[in-house]
């Protein structure tokens, strides 16, 4: 994994941007004259520089994604497979909004069946005040929204779950040498292991431990949580430890100088120092978390996107193909915002507006 | 009688991969309150070595410093720090900077409104009032390391130690610093120890310029007082015979009684 490799390449980014603020302060007088005195370069017939580069970047991507659909398409055509032919983006589109119709269908028919029972109720009350009516749970099947619904709120879980242990772990790994010697091996000999390996495990676990009469959650849903939280711990607990270690020594004595308490030290020091490092761990954290909760779901038969791919495998009708395409793309696309969502966010809470994310 | 900065015996060994390294041996200086104490001498030969000591960020193998008859040994904002590169937090405003000392140093001792005054004085005091709402990066040079200042002054250290504070700034900034710096010294009369390479800046705001010899196991070689009389004025002084003089005396001693090895800035 490139945790490691990524930290020098972020904070240099932002030194360079710092820098590169200050001096275009000092230039800007003798950047501004020729504009003052050329006003036609700028003009309506050529089009600004960043925005040309923004709209060249815009159409390639689109070059890009429409050669990747006409290959798909050309090639997805000359594959048969037991369940007919593969594919192509075509049949996929069509696949999904059949997919999205289900969802509304499905919807409605939960509809119907708490109206037939709240008439149904009505009636008997009417008949008989003393009745004993009772309310059923509807027991549809789960479309593909649902799916969807329910791997998000379990990879958010386990996400928040793995933070809470993380971020601290981190900031203590890399505060106190002694408790980083301790704690690296554990971290370095856990790291590597596949959420597989762990899932039996956990099942046992959850269902030893987790005993209520009225469970908040189903145990399913805690089962994949606490797999992708063992998971996506690690990233998180290495980039902190990295960036809390490496807060400048100067900015380190000052506070010693001026004997800030603990407290005080992380939060108005070691915290935003360590920020961009941290939201890196947590960036790839999260990605860890979504790539181990579909192969979880799918090992463990618990609900979510994994499961569905999973039934669809094991269905086989002509339709399936399509409708796996239709969510790995969902898949792909759903990590994609995850990852934008955490950038809006380092972008929220950092200090450093000037620096480029990526 | 016991001086009100005392350094007496201060040695100090670092272990490194290659073994032991001393850095220091048997330095000795007494500080009187008030006084203006430079350290000069050549890259390496252990001069901010010896101001970390000072500043309790080192602790001497050997030795020990006495400030105002208690000894020191762990940082404490009685011997505030300004360290070369302004070191301020870049993730807060000028003002900020300098509230986050005042608020640890003065809790419980200020209200809320007089922390606020007292920051705002400071700030004005290094002539940066203007600024305080801005973050360091979008300040320069010199005005971030009047901030460093302004930060240290707020602390109402016992003694202020400066770490080359104007290593790292050009000329006319440098002596527009050096101004204000007299300008403090003069008004609050606080003791300064201050490394530098600069023979002139010295000269020009020192009482006494220690000399140190080249390391390893660098001590203290020659501590020349300077006599001119204040407020100093740097055009006049230029060519003043007695301060033409002193600044060849620490010239000499930089090239003749050591090894000359490098450029000296002077």
């Amino acid at each position: 994994m490139s945790t490691l490799t990524l930290n020098p390449d972020l904070s240099d980014v932002g030194e360079e941007a710092m820098t590169d603020q200050i001096d275009s302060t000092q230039t800007k007088p003798a950047d501004q004259e020729p504009t003052a005195l050329a006003p036609w370069r700028y003009s309506a017939w050529s089009i600004p520089m960043a925005a040309q580069r923004s709209l060249r970047g815009a159409s390639l991507s689109v070059v890009g994604i429409m050669l990747f659909m006409l290959l798909w398409q050309a090639t997805a055509n000359s594959i048969d497979t037991s369940l007919g032919k593969f594919p192509g983006p075509i049949q996929v589109f069509s696949q999904a909004q059949n997919m999205v119709e289900e969802y509304d269908r499905e919807q409605q028919r939960r509809v119907d069946f708490f109206a037939r029972q709240q008439v149904r109720n009505d009636e008997l009350l009417r008949n008989d005040p003393s009745a004993e009516v009772r309310i059923r749970p509807y027991t549809g099947r789960p479309t593909f929204l649902n799916q969807i619904a329910t791997s998000l709120m379990t990879v958010a879980f386990g996400f928040a779950l793995a933070m809470l242990v993380a971020i601290p772990l981190g900031i203590v790994c890399g505060l106190s040498e002694t408790i980083y010697n301790a704690t690296n091996p554990l971290i370095q000999l856990f790291k590597p292991v596949s959420p597989l390996a762990w899932l039996p495990l956990v099942t046992m676990l959850v269902s030893a431990l987790y005993v209520s009469d009225d469970p908040m959650f189903e145990k399913s849903f805690v089962t994949s949580a606490i797999t992708v939280a063992l998971c996506c711990l690690w990233p998180t607990v290495i980039n902190t430890t990295v960036g809390v270690a490496s807060v400048d020594k100067d900015l380190i004595n000052v506070s010693r100088v001026i004997c800030l308490p603990t407290h005080v030290h992380i939060r108005k020091i070691v915290l935003p120092s360590a920020i961009p490092l941290i939201f890196t761990g947590m960036r790839l954290s999260l990605a860890t978390g979504w790539m181990v909760l579909i192969a979880a779901e799918m090992l463990a038969q618990n609900p979510g996107l994994g499961k569905f791919i999973w039934d669809e495998f094991q269905n086989g009708s002509s339709d399936s193909l399509s409708r796996i395409m239709v969510a790995v793309i969902v898949i792909g696309f759903i990590g994609l915002i995850l990852d934008r969502l955490m950038l809006t966010l380092q972008r929220y809470l950092s200090w450093d507006k000037q620096t480029v994310l990526r | 009688m016991q001086a009100y900065l005392e350094i007496s015996k201060v040695g100090i060994e670092f272990n490194t991969e290659s073994g032991k390294f001393r850095a220091l041996q048997d330095v000795n200086l007494k500080i009187e309150q008030g006084e203006f104490i430079s350290l000069i001498g050549h890259s390496g030969c252990g001069k901010s070595t010896v101001l970390n000591i000072l500043a309790g960020l080192y602790e001497a193998t050997e030795g020990g410093i006495i400030l105002d008859g208690k000894e020191v040994n762990a940082p404490s904002p009685d011997r505030a720090v300004v360290f070369q590169n302004h070191a301020l937090l870049p993730w807060l405003s000028v003002y900020e900077n300098v509230e986050l000392a005042v608020k640890q140093v003065f809790k419980g001792h200020k209200t809320r409104a007089e922390m606020r005054e007292w920051i705002d004085y400071n700030l004005a005091l290094v002539h940066i009032a203007h600024a305080k709402d801005k973050r360091p990066h979008e300040i320069s040079g010199g005005m971030k390391q009047r901030v460093g200042i302004a930060r240290c002054l707020a602390m109402q250290p016992k003694v202020l130690l400066m770490d080359e504070p104007f290593g790292a700034l050009d000329a006319l900034t440098r002596a527009h610093l050096q101004n204000s710096l007299m300008e403090i010294h003069a008004d609050l009369g606080t003791t300064v120890v201050m490394i530098t390479h600069d023979v002139d800046e010295a000269v020009l705001l020192s009482d006494r310029i220690v000399m140190m010899s080249n390391g390893p196991a660098a001590t203290v070689g020659e501590i020349l007082p300077v006599t001119l009389p204040r407020p100093r004025d740097r055009l006049a002084l230029a060519e003043d015979p007695d301060f033409v003089h002193t600044r060849q005396q620490v010239l000499q001693f930089l090239y003749d009684k050591h090894k000359f090895t490098g450029a000296v800035a002077a």
